[in-house]
């Protein structure tokens, strides 16, 4: 059969074993941006909901943070390099961004793998390299092998700027939330690879709620779908593989034992959700030494970011058109990206205004990529 | 001579005189259009077949200089011979700009005037006139070329988005993507196993086939900075007709699909060298089809209809029946994090 037909025999059979309107989370930007590509949203049961959840580690970077490269790579002897998507998400004010910031005379360079920042480290022994370590555990080993080798080779001038999170946390602060509406979970397939099943078993027990592993092919995702709905229709709530092709029960033991060597797990403000408990990871022991915000004499992670109704931090409220943002509720899954009046308007992917038009995987960026604005224009 | 361009090489003296005369006079070919030798004077003398005359110019700024399938000559050359193809205008002559960073070593530039003396040949067009300026170190990245070309139009009637009617169908010349994917490999070091190569190319002689098929294009489009997606956005902007991509029926190499997919990057948004849209009436379809599908073309969509109100859009309808709009990208492609 062919994946077109697999994908329609699979929503057929979504409609079939469907009987309530069924909300269901998919957790990772990454799926968000293959549902709305692909309009899978387009083949679902009538009533039956996706909500986009936060797992988009670019958009969730605290504000205080970006600000905080921002102004690292102003310095005349830093270089500082992260991920691409990193550096058209705008800090504290509007417009201000890395690649504003490189416009404007500042070294800036995009990675595509942590470890290059050593040989920037080597051939620039009169300059300051910062790696900006941003994204969830699918990262967060990369830059721990980072840590572990700059250490090893007594790299004295590569330092660390480190936002990564962790996705269970997240979960958990979702469904604690009194507005809650998520019936179901996709969960994110690459943080699975790493993280294996454990820390879902452990969400499932205690909230009941039934956790289908995805990955990101249309086929896997209506695959995953099926899966979740039959749980919810048959009343059940367990953790199930439905991308065992890449997830093992146990994960990446490997990189897990990286991770734990080089991090440790700290509370962590979210950028439109708040401080989640265990919600990020912090160099640890030796690693502290590699801490760029110690080596520049920068404030400490403020674990207390300000956020108000709308999921909104206070630093991040900019003028008029970023009062009306909405990432927060967006993040959180109690509105969709179209809810908002600067959709499409105020806020673009070129000027966002909020967390979730930052990146790609975003699912305000997702919706006005693929689908708005949908009224002609 | 020094092996590096020197602020001298461009100040009008002998040093000037000797870049000229031993680097590049290779560039300037002679040809029944060009009346003579090549001349070192100030504007070259043409002599040009009666008709009417496409003119364009381009600027060519490229990181890295060299990359798998060209260089900045091959594609400073190729691309303004292209821009004429596409008002279906028969590339005839070439001008070419040099300006060259202090520095920017001489066996380099040596491949480049040659690629471009090969490139030149590959279009079947001279390079009759030239300039070249040197800029101090750190002034220029290299190597800019800006190129103008003349070409001889051969249809009486525009070929250009006004003429695009509902109805037309949508075909691109060949698989998408890979210049893009071959530059940002390059740029990133990517280290792509095998390297994907630029689909740097000549479209004149699929432009020309076309004509011989007695295909009449009501549009003709190269899909070079922003892809398919930028291309059919201005193609429905220009005409004022909505336009429907079908996404299954573009070829796309698996490489190119593997490396979007592992990077973040929409096959539609990267830029060719060697593509091109055409938009044809409806009654030549096969004829179209015959001539561009033997190149690894395909028949991809259609106008669907005029746009009410002057709002038209571009509609892509997916493998699975799902339906989206097509947007340009922003301009500046970025790897995702994960």
């Amino acid at each position: 059969m062919s994946q077109p037909a697999a994908v329609q025999a699979l929503a057929a059979e979504l409609k079939a074993i469907t009987t309530r309107p069924w909300t269901l989370m998919e957790v990772c930007g990454g799926q968000t941006h293959a549902i709305v590509r692909w309009g899978l949203d387009q083949l679902l049961p009538p009533g039956m909901r996706l909500i986009h959840g936060p797992g988009c580690p670019v958009c969730v970077t605290p504000t205080a943070t970006i600000d905080a490269a921002l102004g690292l790579a102003r310095r005349p002897e830093v270089i500082l390099c992260s991920y691409g998507d990193m550096l058209r998400v705008p800090g504290s004010a509007s417009g201000d961004d890395l690649l504003g910031v490189r416009a404007a005379g500042g070294d800036v360079r995009l990675l595509t793998s942590p470890l290059q920042a050593i040989a920037l480290a080597r051939a620039h022994p009169e300059r300051q390299v910062v790696f900006l370590a941003v994204g969830f555990e699918t990262t967060a080993p990369a830059t721990a092998l980072l840590a572990r080798q700059a250490l090893a080779l007594g790299l004295e001038n590569l330092s660390l700027l480190v936002a990564h999170v962790r996705v269970a946390p997240a979960m958990a602060a979702i469904l604690a939330d009194p507005a809650n509406q998520v019936q179901g979970f996709l969960a994110a397939g690459h943080v699975g690879a790493v993280m294996g099943l454990a820390e879902l078993e452990v969400l499932v027990a205690a909230q009941r709620v039934p956790v289908v592993v995805s990955g990101f092919e249309p086929l896997e995702l209506m695959a995953a779908l099926v899966a979740c709905v039959r749980q919810l229709e048959a009343g059940r709530a367990v953790v199930e593989n439905a991308y065992g092709q890449v997830v093992r029960p146990a994960g990446n033991p490997a990189a897990q034992r990286q991770m734990a060597e080089v991090f440790a797990v700290v509370d962590q403000p979210w950028r439109g959700l708040g401080v989640l408990p265990g919600g990020g990871l912090a160099l640890q022991g030796a690693y502290r030494r590699l801490d760029a915000r110690e080596r520049f004499g920068l404030s400490p992670v403020d674990g207390r970011a300000p956020v108000d109704a709308n999921g909104r931090e206070a630093a991040a409220v900019d003028g008029p058109a970023a009062e009306v943002c909405i990432s927060g509720r967006i993040l959180r899954g109690l509105a969709s990206p179209t809810d908002c009046p600067a959709f499409g308007r105020a806020c673009t992917p070129l000027h966002p205004l909020g967390a979730s038009m930052v990146s790609s995987e975003g699912a305000c960026a997702a919706y006005h990529r693929y689908r708005a604005p949908l009224p002609r224009r | 001579m020094s092996e590096r361009i020197l602020l001298g090489h461009g100040g009008g003296g002998s040093l000037m005189q000797q870049l000229i005369r031993e680097e590049l006079l290779p560039l300037y070919g002679c040809s029944s259009g060009s009346l003579g030798a090549p001349e070192l004077h100030d504007a070259a003398r043409l002599a040009l077949p009666h008709g009417r005359l496409a003119f364009t110019c381009d600027g060519y700024v490229v990181q890295p200089l060299e990359f798998p399938g060209g260089d900045i000559g091959s594609l400073a050359v190729i691309g303004t011979a292209n821009d004429l193809a596409m008002a279906a205008a028969r590339p005839l002559h070439l001008s070419v700009s040099l300006i060259l960073e202090e520095g920017l070593p001489l066996a380099l530039l040596r491949r480049v005037v040659a690629s471009m003396a090969a490139a030149a040949a590959r279009c079947g067009l001279t390079i009759v006139t030239g300039d070249t300026k040197v800029v101090e170190r750190g002034k220029a990245d290299g190597l800019f070329i800006s190129t103008s070309g003349v070409g001889l139009l051969e249809l009486p009637d525009p070929v250009d988005p006004t003429a695009i009617q509902p109805g037309d169908v949508l075909l691109v010349s060949g698989d998408l993507g890979r210049h893009g994917v071959a530059i940002l490999a390059a740029r990133h070091a990517l280290d792509l196993q095998p390297p994907v190569q630029s689909d740097c190319a000549p479209l004149w002689p699929q432009v020309e086939a076309l004509l011989a098929a007695g295909v009449r294009p009501h549009c003709l489009r190269d899909l070079t900075r922003g892809g398919l997606a930028s291309a059919l956005a201005e193609l429905a902007e220009g005409s004022g007709c909505d336009l429907l991509l079908e996404e299954a029926a573009v070829p796309v190499s698996g490489s190119v699909a593997r490396t979007c997919d592992l990077l973040g990057f929409d096959p539609l948004q990267l830029a060719n060298e060697g593509r091109f849209v055409a938009v044809v009436p409806a009654a030549q379809k096969d004829q179209a089809l015959a001539v561009l599908g033997a190149s690894g073309g395909a028949l991809v969509g259609c106008v669907s209809s005029a746009a009410p109100a002057g709002m038209p859009r571009v509609l892509l309808r997916t493998a699975f029946g799902t339906e989206r709009l097509l947007l340009p990208g922003s301009g500046e492609l970025l790897p995702r994090i994960c």
